[in-house]
């Protein structure tokens, strides 16, 4: 396998194990910014994003009960779904090969 | 550090959207003459990373958490302009999938991410590297340093917005004040991922390492000369 294969695939590979597998133990304190609008009290400005309650909303699965489950599914879409669209995205940029700058 | 709606009134919203489109549409002509063969798979790679990252909150202070922006990270990898789109692609995929970040609130959320978090470490990052060794560690260190100073400079970029459309009445030097000093925590843990990312890259592909030809550009002159 090309050296840049190999690279590739092990990145891809931790990125779904944080997302999937990692992701469930993360904090869920407020974030810095929730904290300081709770803090401060601006935090009821905030309204619902009109997607909230979309099938992915806030990392989870809509339907799914298993929260390690539910997360870890949102995980990996979002995964494939972000190296999907950027991949594509700049493989569409860069210049080819023996072209100039 | 993703802004819901609501926040920052509508005017304000789209004003800082146009900025950040344009900061985009400036960033898709310079990321085409920085991307080879080789590193647009890497670019792809560094959101596809960073949008994993993100997901990972870690406890900060008492009831706090913060995570990963991936500014710095993203600059030193793949260049800045590469880096400024990988960043909107992830606060895209964000937004319009998991209702992270309000739909109105993308533009001031780009540009806060996109363009300054994404500026002002790669900034950080070349002004560093100059008063480091000339060699490959110091990458890594640098890298440590601007993920540092980014994540509060974006935190700035909130409170600006704030105190032009903010639709709550809380004066701007308490928002300010509270703003800079949790993310200094959260920079803590930002710079600590990007330099243990960055120092990964480094010592299994330092080829690819954008932030790092430099280096190797100027001991080539100098040994030419």
């Amino acid at each position: 396998m090309k050296k840049q294969n190999r690279f590739w695939i092990a990145g891809f590979s931790l990125s779904i194990f944080l997302a999937v597998v990692v992701s469930f133990y993360a904090s869920s304190s407020p974030d810095g910014l929730e904290k300081v609008a709770e803090d401060i009290g601006f935090i009821e400005t905030a309204k619902e994003s009109a997607n909230a309650d979309g099938v992915l909303a806030d990392y989870g699965v809509k339907g799914v009960e298993n929260p390690r489950l539910s997360t870890g599914a949102a995980g990996a879409i979002g995964v494939v779904a972000t190296a999907g669209v950027s991949t594509i995205l700049f493989l569409s940029l860069r210049r080819k090969n023996g072209e100039r700058k | 550090m993703h802004i819901p709606d609501g926040f920052i009134d509508i005017p304000t919203s789209l004003a800082f959207a146009g900025v950040a489109a344009a900061g985009v549409a400036i960033s898709l002509k310079g990321a085409k003459s920085s991307l080879d063969e080789k590193t647009a798979p890497l670019a792809g790679l560094t959101a596809t990373f960073i949008f994993a990252v993100q997901m990972l909150n870690f406890p900060v202070a008492a009831g706090t958490s913060g995570h990963l922006l991936g500014g710095a990270l993203a600059a030193i990898l793949v260049g800045p302009w590469a880096a400024t789109l990988a960043l909107t692609v992830v606060l895209l995929m964000q937004g319009l999938l998991f209702a992270d970040g309000g739909l109105s609130a993308i533009g001031l959320n780009v540009f806060n991410m996109s363009l300054i978090g994404v500026w002002c470490g790669y900034g950080s990052f070349l002004l560093i590297k100059k008063v480091l060794p000339k060699k490959k560690s110091s990458i890594a260190v640098a890298a440590f340093f601007a993920g540092l100073l980014s994540v509060p400079a974006a935190a700035a970029g909130f409170v600006l917005q704030y105190a032009i459309g903010g639709t709550a009445t809380f004066s701007v030097a308490t928002v300010l004040a509270a703003m800079v000093s949790t993310h200094v925590l959260i920079g803590i843990g930002e710079g600590l991922i990007s330099a243990l990312a960055v120092g990964a890259v480094m010592a299994s592909r330092s080829d690819l390492v954008y932030g790092y030809k430099g280096v190797k550009q100027v001991l080539e002159v100098r040994s030419q000369g």
